[in-house]
Parts: C-alpha cells; sequence; structure tokens
C-alpha cells in the first residue's frame, strides 16, 4: 500500500479545522452596512448549466450595474450547491439566514428545494427571488408576501407553447406523458389551452418515469399523425425522447415536436442536429433583440463559455430590481424586513436589459413576455448560440396565469 | 460479509460497565453524550447537528442489519423515506404532535420491513440486496404516484408542532436536544440488542448460519426479527428528521439515500457501536461545510471513499479501535 495510513489521517484530521476555521472567518465578516444575497443553485447535477455558476455571475453582474456600491452600500454574493436534494438546501439556507446574515435566497431550481425556500424565507421575514424552480404553486397556493418568482412558470410553458403553436398552424397535438403527478399536470394544462385555442388532441400516452426507451412511445405518437408531439416530462426524460425522435426522422417527416421543458442549455447538450425543429417556450433568448445583445456583451465571459439561459438572466434581473429598492429603503430597514423590501418592489416598475420593461403582481408573479421559438437548422445557423428562430409572443398582461385563477391567499382578502 | 474488527478474545475487555458497555465504550458513549450535549453551546448549529443524529440513528439501525447479521440490504431508504412521509402527513394533516407523529413514522417501518423482511431473508448474499433495492424501488414508485406525497415536491412545510404538549419545538436549540434525546434512545436500543442473548445468536449467525441451525436456533425467525427492528429504526429516523426539517421528499426514498446509508456505515465501522455515528458525522458535514464549494462535494465524497477502502478498510472507529486494541 503506497498511501501511509498517517498520512492520511493527519490530512483528514487537519480538513475540519480549515473549515470551521473559514466559517468563523465569514461569520466575523458580517457588517451593518453589508446586504448578503445567498444563490442556491445546482453546481453538479444537471440544473448546473441551466443555473449553477452562471446564476451567480450574473447576480454579480447586476450588482456592478446597479453602481450601489458606489453609493456606499456592500453587496455580497455568495453561492452554495443544494444538489437538487431539500434537506442540503435547507440546511444551508437556515444557516445562511440564522447565522450568517443572508437577506436574500436566490435561484433555487427543483421545486422541491423551492418550496422549502419559500417556507423558511418566509418565518424568516428574508426576501426569496425564485428565477430557477417552475412550479406555478409559488404564486398559487403556497404564495408568500416575501417571494417573488421571477424568470417562468409552468403555467406559462403550456399557455405559450400550446397557444402559439395552434396559432402557427399545429392544430392537432399527440402527448408523450411522464406518469407521476407534475406529468399528468403539464398535460392537463396544456390540453386545456389547446382546445381553447382550437386545436385537437388525438391521444396521449404514459411513459414511466425515469425511462430511457421512448421508441415505442415515439412510434406511437407518429402513428396518430398528429402534428404535434407534446412532451410533457423534464430533464432527461426530454433530452432522451428528443434524441431518439431525431433518429426516427420524426421533424423531417413533417411532424413538429414541442418541448414543455426545455431550456436552451439542453438544445446546447444535444446539438442542433438533433435537436433542430424543435419548438419551446423561454422568456429569454440572448439573441432576442438590441438589449438582450448588449446585456450578454456586458456579461463578459460567463462560467464554462456559455451564453445565459433565461434562468440566469432572470437572476440578473431580480438582483437588479430588489437592489433599487433596498436604495430606496436603506440598508438598514431592508435588513430589518424582507416583506416590506418585496412590497417596494411590487410598487416599482421593472426594467433591465434581459427582460425590457415590466412588472410584478400583487401575488409576487414577475410579468414579462413570454416567446415561442423553433430551434434551426445546422443550414440556418451560424455556430454555436445561435439556435432560436422567433415563432410567435404571448404579451406580458397574457403569459402568466391570471391572479384570480391562481387561489393564493394574498390577493383574496 | 464483513467480519467483526477484532476475534474475540483479542480485546482486552473490561468488566461490562451499564447497559452492556465495556469500561472503554462507555467512556467513549459518555464523552459522546457530553459533546453532542455541549455542541450548541460551543457555536456550531443545532439543525444541522441535528441532521447528524438523524443520520447517525439511521446509519444504527442500518448497522444492527449489515453489522451484526451480515445482511446487506440495499433498501433501507425505503423504510426512512416512507417514515418520513407518514410522520410528515401526520404532523401536517392529521395535526398529531410531534412525539406520535415520529411513532407513526416507527410503525410504518415496521409494517414495510415485515413482509419486506419475510420475502427478502429467504436468500443471502447478493439475493438478499437486489430483493431489498427492488422493494425499495416499488416504495419509490409508491411515493411518486401516490397523492398524499406531493410527487417530486414532496410534503412541505411540516409544523415542528409542542412535544407533549409542553416544550414548543419551534426554536432550534429545543428540536435539537429533543432528537439528541431520540438519537441516545434508539443508540441505546440498538446496543442493548445486539449485546443480549439475542444479539449473540445474530452474531452466531452472522458467523456461521449452518452451525447456529444446528445448534437448534430458527435462524429465519432471528433474521426476520433483526430486519423488522432495524426497519422500524430506520423509520423513526426518517420521521424525526421530517419533524427537524419540515420537510419529506423523494429524496428520502431514493435508492441513493440506501446507498449513503451503506457509505456511512463503511467509512464509520461495519459492526462496530460508534463507527455508524462517525460516519453519519463524517458524510453530512461534507454535504454541509462543502456546499459552498460547488461541484466539489461529489469528488471529495468519492475521494475519501476510495481513500478509506484504500487505506482504512475497517473505517475510521474500526481503525482506531484496532490501533488501541479495542472494542469501540
Amino acid at each position: 500500500m503506497s498511501l501511509s495510513r498517517r498520512s492520511v489521517l493527519g490530512v483528514a484530521a487537519g480538513a475540519p479545522l480549515l473549515t470551521t476555521s473559514l466559517s468563523f472567518r465569514k461569520a466575523r465578516a458580517q457588517a451593518q452596512n453589508t446586504i448578503r444575497i445567498g444563490v442556491l443553485n445546482d453546481q453538479s447535477g444537471v440544473y448546473r448549466d441551466l443555473s449553477g455558476p452562471g446564476s451567480t455571475h450574473c447576480a454579480r453582474y447586476a450588482v456592478r450595474e446597479s453602481g450601489i456600491t458606489q453609493a456606499g452600500v456592500n453587496v455580497e454574493v455568495i453561492e452554495a450547491d443544494h444538489q437538487n436534494r431539500p434537506d442540503v438546501g435547507s440546511t444551508v439556507m437556515r444557516q445562511w439566514m440564522d447565522r450568517d446574515g443572508v437577506d436574500v435566497i436566490l435561484d433555487v431550481p427543483t421545486s422541491s428545494v423551492a418550496l422549502a425556500a419559500n417556507t423558511l424565507v418566509r418565518e424568516r421575514n428574508k426576501v426569496f427571488l425564485c428565477s430557477g424552480a417552475a412550479t406555478s404553486d409559488l404564486t398559487g397556493p403556497a404564495c408568500s408576501p416575501n417571494t417573488i418568482h421571477w424568470t417562468y412558470d409552468t403555467w406559462m410553458l403550456a399557455n405559450s407553447t400550446a397557444r402559439a403553436m395552434v396559432a402557427a398552424g399545429g392544430q392537432t397535438w399527440f402527448f408523450v406523458t411522464a406518469d407521476y403527478a407534475f406529468g399528468h399536470a403539464l398535460e392537463r394544462d396544456t390540453t386545456a389551452f389547446i382546445t381553447a385555442a382550437g386545436g385537437r388532441v388525438l391521444g396521449s400516452v404514459r411513459h414511466p418515469f425515469p425511462n430511457t426507451d421512448f421508441s415505442s412511445f415515439l412510434l406511437q405518437a407518429q402513428a396518430s399523425r398528429a402534428q404535434v408531439i407534446g412532451l410533457a416530462n423534464a430533464g432527461a426524460d426530454t433530452t432522451n425522447a428528443i434524441k431518439q425522435a431525431a433518429e426516427f426522422g420524426i421533424t423531417r417527416r413533417g411532424q413538429r415536436i414541442a418541448g414543455l421543458l426545455v431550456f436552451i442549455t439542453d438544445v446546447d447538450a444535444l446539438g442542433i442536429e438533433t435537436a433542430q425543429g424543435l419548438v419551446l417556450s423561454e422568456t429569454f433568448y440572448w439573441d432576442l433583440n438590441d438589449r438582450t445583445r448588449a446585456f450578454t456583451r456586458n456579461l463578459g465571459t460567463m462560467p464554462g463559455n456559455i451564453r445565459p439561459s433565461m434562468v440566469q438572466a432572470g437572476c440578473y434581473s431580480a438582483v437588479l430590481h430588489y437592489l433599487k429598492a433596498v436604495r430606496e429603503m436603506g440598508v438598514a430597514a431592508a435588513k430589518a424586513n424582507g416583506a416590506e423590501v418585496v412590497a417596494r418592489m411590487k410598487a416599482m416598475p421593472t426594467d433591465d436589459q434581459a427582460f425590457g420593461q415590466g412588472s410584478i403582481r400583487a401575488d409576487g408573479r414577475k410579468l414579462h413576455p413570454a416567446y415561442l421559438f423553433q430551434v434551426k437548422t445546422p443550414q440556418e445557423s451560424s455556430g454555436r448560440w445561435d439556435y432560436y428562430r422567433l415563432l410567435g409572443e404571448t404579451p406580458a398582461d397574457r403569459a402568466f396565469r391570471p391572479m384570480a385563477e391562481g387561489g393564493c391567499a394574498l390577493v383574496r382578502s | 460479509m464483513a467480519g467483526p474488527v477484532l476475534e474475540p478474545g483479542q480485546a482486552q475487555e473490561g468488566k461490562p460497565g451499564p447497559f452492556g458497555f465495556t469500561r472503554p465504550q462507555f467512556a467513549l458513549f459518555s464523552a459522546m453524550a457530553a459533546f453532542f450535549a455541549a455542541a450548541p453551546f460551543l457555536g456550531l448549529y443545532e439543525v444541522f447537528l441535528a441532521k447528524i443524529l438523524c443520520f447517525a440513528l439511521f446509519a444504527c439501525a442500518f448497522n444492527l442489519l449489515i453489522g451484526y447479521v451480515g445482511l446487506l440490504s440495499f433498501g433501507h431508504a425505503a423504510y426512512f423515506g416512507m417514515g418520513s412521509y407518514v410522520a410528515g402527513h401526520a404532523a401536517k394533516v392529521w395535526g398529531l404532535p410531534p412525539e406520535l407523529a415520529i411513532l407513526c413514522g416507527g410503525l410504518i417501518g415496521f409494517a414495510l420491513g415485515l413482509p419486506f423482511g419475510w420475502l427478502a431473508i429467504r436468500r443471502s448474499g447478493i439475493y438478499f440486496a437486489m430483493i431489498t433495492l427492488a422493494l425499495a424501488q416499488m416504495v419509490f414508485f409508491f411515493c411518486l404516484q401516490a397523492r398524499f406525497t406531493g410527487g417530486e415536491d414532496g410534503i412541505q412545510a411540516i409544523p415542528r408542532g409542542v412535544l407533549f404538549g409542553v416544550v414548543d419545538l419551534g426554536p432550534d436549540r429545543n428540536v435539537y436536544f429533543f432528537v439528541l434525546a431520540v438519537f441516545l434512545a434508539g443508540f441505546l436500543l440498538v446496543h442493548r440488542i445486539v449485546h443480549s442473548p439475542f444479539g449473540q445468536v445474530l452474531k452466531a449467525i452472522r458467523e456461521n448460519e449452518p452451525r447456529a441451525t444446528s445448534l437448534g436456533y430458527r435462524t429465519d425467525d432471528y433474521k426476520l426479527m433483526a430486519f423488522v427492528l432495524s426497519a422500524t429504526l430506520s423509520g423513526i429516523a426518517g420521521g424525526t428528521k421530517a419533524i427537524v426539517f419540515g420537510i419529506a421528499t423523494l429524496t428520502d426514498v431514493h435508492w441513493s439515500m440506501s446507498g449513503e446509508v451503506v457509505l456511512m456505515t463503511l467509512l464509520g465501522g461495519l459492526g462496530t457501536v460508534f463507527g455508524p455515528v462517525a460516519g453519519a458525522a463524517i458524510i453530512v458535514t461534507m454535504q454541509n461545510y462543502l456546499a459552498g464549494f460547488g461541484a466539489w462535494v461529489t469528488i471529495v465524497q468519492g475521494a475519501i471513499f476510495v481513500v478509506c477502502v484504500l487505506a482504512f478498510r475497517a473505517g475510521v472507529i474500526g481503525e482506531i479501535g484496532k490501533a488501541l486494541k479495542l472494542r469501540l
């Protein structure tokens, strides 16, 4: 054995001391005039590219753009990996808010962790700016005076994809649905929008979760002769289905595939050859207009040399707006009362490079337009990250679930 | 299956102390209890400590099965996760106080452990592991589909409640000492089981099952009993975790949780009294304190596992025990 046991033990004994001293140093550095933003997301798993270090980068950029440091306010952005586990995320957040003086929890993809954040932040009267999670419960039954759901949600994705798709000529649909609550809900919502828009659902097939072999489901979808195959699933299931659909040549034979929860990072991972023709909804695309292009340029090099996803752009936009409210209120007041900051944020109109002008509704929903994109063919694309062609737009006032339908207790009274 | 750390008689056994501990064991137990009792006052974070204790109890329950009966279950997440779901549901929807909610968690562990164990102990070795894994996957599927678990969102905002109608568990320090009490009770129970005549038979089965049969023991009954005890304690650990964190999610029933408890027990030392506690503390500490380093968590965890298997195969506590010629 080449490893000496003694040296291994020595290193093992030293390591905890190092981490303890680090955390003590952090705690000591607490100052009254410092706003602390904790970026909690996935740094090692499936959502790393979508959120991950890119979100932190965007948050830091927002701090620079806000110019708040010149006004004498310190803003510190720290990050942690929740490993997509609610218990890990929950411990980190408690420690951040109870011990380390963190005022804002930012990002938080994975809806189970986001819902946990929602509860913890409300209990402590801090601020939760949610960009990464999809669940529309955050502005529905679980809505909170301390939470703003920034970038997107499942209702918006289903609505935008279904309506804009039907308007663009996709009249008949067939669903490939993940067989659990999330998939069922997505299929149900999308079906309602399709019928409302005058389209028709020819049928659906349910696949186990998680699943790797989609051949039989895709063949059924193909045989239905529906114009659009809707993928009511997420993550690896969606990418697997898209890959196998490309192998079957489904899009080349005239059927279109609509992903209900696909992001630009998924398209990048799949490659444009595989993903071409895929239809999807997002609220931000770096090459959408002059302002988004300027935003992307000003960001500098992102970690991993990627272009910002809508989740990362949402982190930027949310932090920028939050700091405006802090500036108005003063640091001491902002630190003391999270709900008050959120109320201020709702009262002010938003404006930033990534999402343009927008507003925040009483139930905590940030409003901006939703866009329907189609992935370009390799011939149309000029290179990496030139992926989308704009198919349609849902204006901000119709992009998200109407407040009355959400069942949020904040607006009922 | 892994053998004991020391052959009987090799250790310098002291006179048996309280609870069937040897003297050094009792000293270490007192030190551990004192450390955990004092830790919140030393500036360590209560919720983090409580998490360590929940996983330590889970690992102790698991160790009862693998360390003392030699059965490697790869499906303990089922009992842990269902325990946390049922306790969460009991506390949130039925409005039960925390002590009864956790008891419900233990009951579901028992109720699942009985049929699963009955089926699984018919086989041994890799087949046993695979049967437990398959059954646990069925439980995972159930949790994914069942309405009361809330699918991938889990059960959220579980109230901590008021213990025995007197102690408000809302403050972190209160809930911590409650968890400490649950953990110490569970730890002592496992120790008592292992060092009872019943535990002696379990160890005999581990060493040589046909011989135990030939001595007239109905080994299947013993194995089943150990399995059910382990599953029940796992359910209690899961229930306690649900109360502390206020959430019960799919993570707890996922097979990777079964793997994690194997890792904890292995890292601390299979078949040692204190090993699972040390292993749980190491893994949970890494998950928490390395969270700030992003993607490094999983890499460091993997590296530590490799180093452990290469350099000290008996686990941290196992190796210390060997060096000191003590049974810890």
